[in-house]
């Protein structure tokens, strides 16, 4: 030991009090300042009838009264709740089926894999652009329809294939995270299970259901609640593919892109959008809570 | 947790002198069922990277080219860049690829920087407090962003950063959940090496640079690319942020492409595929991070 000990544990004592904190002080600043901050103002704010530009004043419920009466709310809550609805089955079974099918090593299995995760890499923006082009009235799937003879179909001008075709486009963009969520739990499943249940003459469906679906029962929980928690607060899809004002007569509002409209710019107005946004937050926390007692329950069974 | 570090060693590769292909269980693959598999595996690679084919196909579509043709024309007669010099002359499309690749950038140095340090007082700096940080950091991570953007949105303009790009970046700039990744990271460190430098003489500050960033390289190779993607891809809240089109990030100026020039489906394929190609550029090169990223991501989130 070159430096003599002494020295050494008086230095070290000198710098404990102080870098500790120092070390921690840029992430707590910036989770303070624009997550915990916002939070408690959110919550604040939905009390009162602040705008951008006027500080506002407390109006005590009279935001979450208005909400009641407000049919944009009730739109936007419906749609935000089918697309939890719609999205979330097709987000826990398919992604699972993928990931069986790219699980077997065969050759080029890899390249298969990678390819099946690029539409996650991808922004939503591209996304959701590439299919506004595919389903156009005049774009790739219309010609294709046209061509087999089912004529065209307007996707994106029907109030609820509009719905139905953001859905789609948000499970297509999925796909590949879940798989690979997947592949990680069923890399986990122990083979004998699958042999003993082929000796006693179950075949691929059987194994399937009465093996690995038990097996990655708590992944597909876990897929559940993050997927669920995702599509509730759904904005870009349907903002692209419906356009900012929501499509026909407003009707594909999400609850998000309710909170994006009536909060921001300079006329916004605050108060009432943190209030949405409570609800956003009280929906998404309930969401959780579901999901995870939904899993306790059965395990108990 | 790596998949595919886990799938890997199952791997089991077929001696030369007998070639067939095997399961992962080292069993053998019947030739109906790889053919079976392989159908499927085109199908679904079809459907996932498709889309984008014919994206970068009607990007090289010259203007006398028919894009709406049925049936469609998948490959383009005469192709050309002219689409992606017309891109540019419409909206300063380079300007918004630098604007995002600064975001981008300067996302990348705040997390990787801001997560190690305080990741680290987290695990190893004993302090009184650091529960309550540890505790700060988690709620952090549960808050929905899109339940509090609204208030980030007000405090920005209290700041005077709306409409900035340091605004875009601030927020996200260190991320809690990243913190908690760097903090898991370093708390699976053999801690007896620390121990030894710190006998040694070494201070926090040489024992955190030489002995403990050195170590977790992976992880923090992980943070980096998903701070990278995430403030490429991101939407809303550049969205709500940025209101000057010389400002925008490419995300909103495609956006913004969209709502403008929304006939012209040759410019928008082309501003799209600026958009997207760096992201899978750099996906191809690093998969190996992407993966294990979904799964940190997943069991932490």
């Amino acid at each position: 030991m070159a430096v003599p000990r002494t020295t050494t544990v008086t230095r070290v004592r000198r710098q404990l009090p102080t870098s500790p904190w120092l070390f921690a002080a840029p992430g707590l600043l910036i989770a303070g300042a624009f997550v915990l901050y916002p939070f408690l103002s959110t919550l604040a704010n939905s009390f009162t009838d602040r705008r951008t530009l006027i500080p506002g004043r407390f109006v005590g419920l009279a935001n979450y009264r208005e909400m009641l009466h407000d049919d944009m709310f009730w739109i936007g809550l419906r749609n935000s709740t089918l697309y939890v609805l719609g999205v979330v089955p097709a987000l826990v079974v398919l992604p699972l089926l993928l990931a069986l099918l790219v699980r077997k090593n065969i050759p080029g299995i890899t390249f298969f894999r990678s390819a099946f995760y690029t539409p996650v890499v991808a922004s939503i923006v591209v996304v959701g652009l590439i299919w506004v082009w595919l389903l156009d009235e005049r774009g790739l799937i219309n010609s294709l329809l046209e061509t087999i003879g089912v004529g065209r179909v307007g996707f994106l001008s029907d109030q609820w294939l509009l719905l139905l075709s953001a859905m789609a486009v948000t499970v297509w963009k999925g796909l590949g995270y879940y798989m690979i969520i997947y592949l990680a739990a069923l890399a986990g499943v122990p083979r004998e299970l699958h042999e003993a249940a082929a000796v006693d003459g179950a075949g691929a469906v059987r194994r399937f259901l009465t093996v690995t679906v038990p097996a990655v029962r708590s992944t597909m929980v876990l897929v559940g609640a993050l997927s669920s928690v995702a599509a509730f607060k759904v904005f870009s899809e349907v903002y692209l593919m419906a356009g900012p004002s929501g499509g026909p007569a407003g009707e594909d509002t999400t609850l998000v892109m309710l909170v994006q409209r009536t909060g921001t710019g300079l006329t916004g107005r605050v108060g009432y959008a943190s209030a949405l946004s409570v609800v956003v937050f009280a929906v998404t926390v309930a969401l959780m809570l579901l999901v995870l007692r939904a899993d306790r329950k059965e395990e108990r069974v | 947790m790596s998949v595919l570090e886990k799938v890997r060693p199952e791997r089991k590769p077929a001696p030369a002198r007998e070639p067939r292909v095997t399961d992962e269980h080292g069993r053998r693959v019947r030739v109906g069922e790889l053919a079976l598999r392989y159908v499927l595996l085109l199908a679904v690679l079809a459907l996932t990277v498709g889309p984008f084919l014919w994206q970068l196909s009607t990007s090289l579509k010259g203007p006398t080219e028919d894009i709406y043709s049925s049936p469609p024309s998948f490959l383009p007669g005469d192709p050309t860049l002219h689409n992606y010099e017309r891109v540019a002359d419409t909206v300063p499309v380079w300007d918004y690829a630098l604007n995002s690749l600064k975001v981008a950038g300067a996302n990348v140095v705040t997390n990787c920087v801001g997560s190690a340090l305080a990741g680290y007082a987290l695990a190893r700096l004993r302090y009184r407090g650091r529960r309550a940080a540890t505790l700060a950091f988690v709620l952090a991570m549960l808050v929905p962003v899109e339940g509090i953007i609204i208030a980030q949105f007000t405090t920005m303009r209290e700041l005077g950063l709306n409409n900035t790009l340091v605004g875009v970046v601030l927020p996200g700039c260190v991320g809690a959940m990243n913190v908690l990744l760097m903090r898991n990271a370093f708390l699976n460190l053999p801690y007896e090496i620390e121990e030894a430098a710190f006998v040694d003489g070494a201070h926090v500050w040489q024992r955190f640079l030489r002995i403990a960033l050195p170590s977790v390289k992976g992880t923090l190779a992980v943070v980096a690319i998903f701070a990278f993607m995430g403030a490429w891809d991101d939407f809303l809240w550049p969205l709500i942020v940025l209101s000057d089109p010389s400002k925008f990030t490419l995300t909103i100026g495609l956006n913004y492409l969209h709502g403008t020039f929304a006939n012209d489906e040759r410019l928008v394929a082309a501003g799209t595929v600026i958009a997207v190609a760096p992201l899978i550029a750099l996906f191809a090169c690093l998969q190996r991070y992407f993966f294990r990223g979904v799964g940190e991501g997943a069991v932490k989130g």
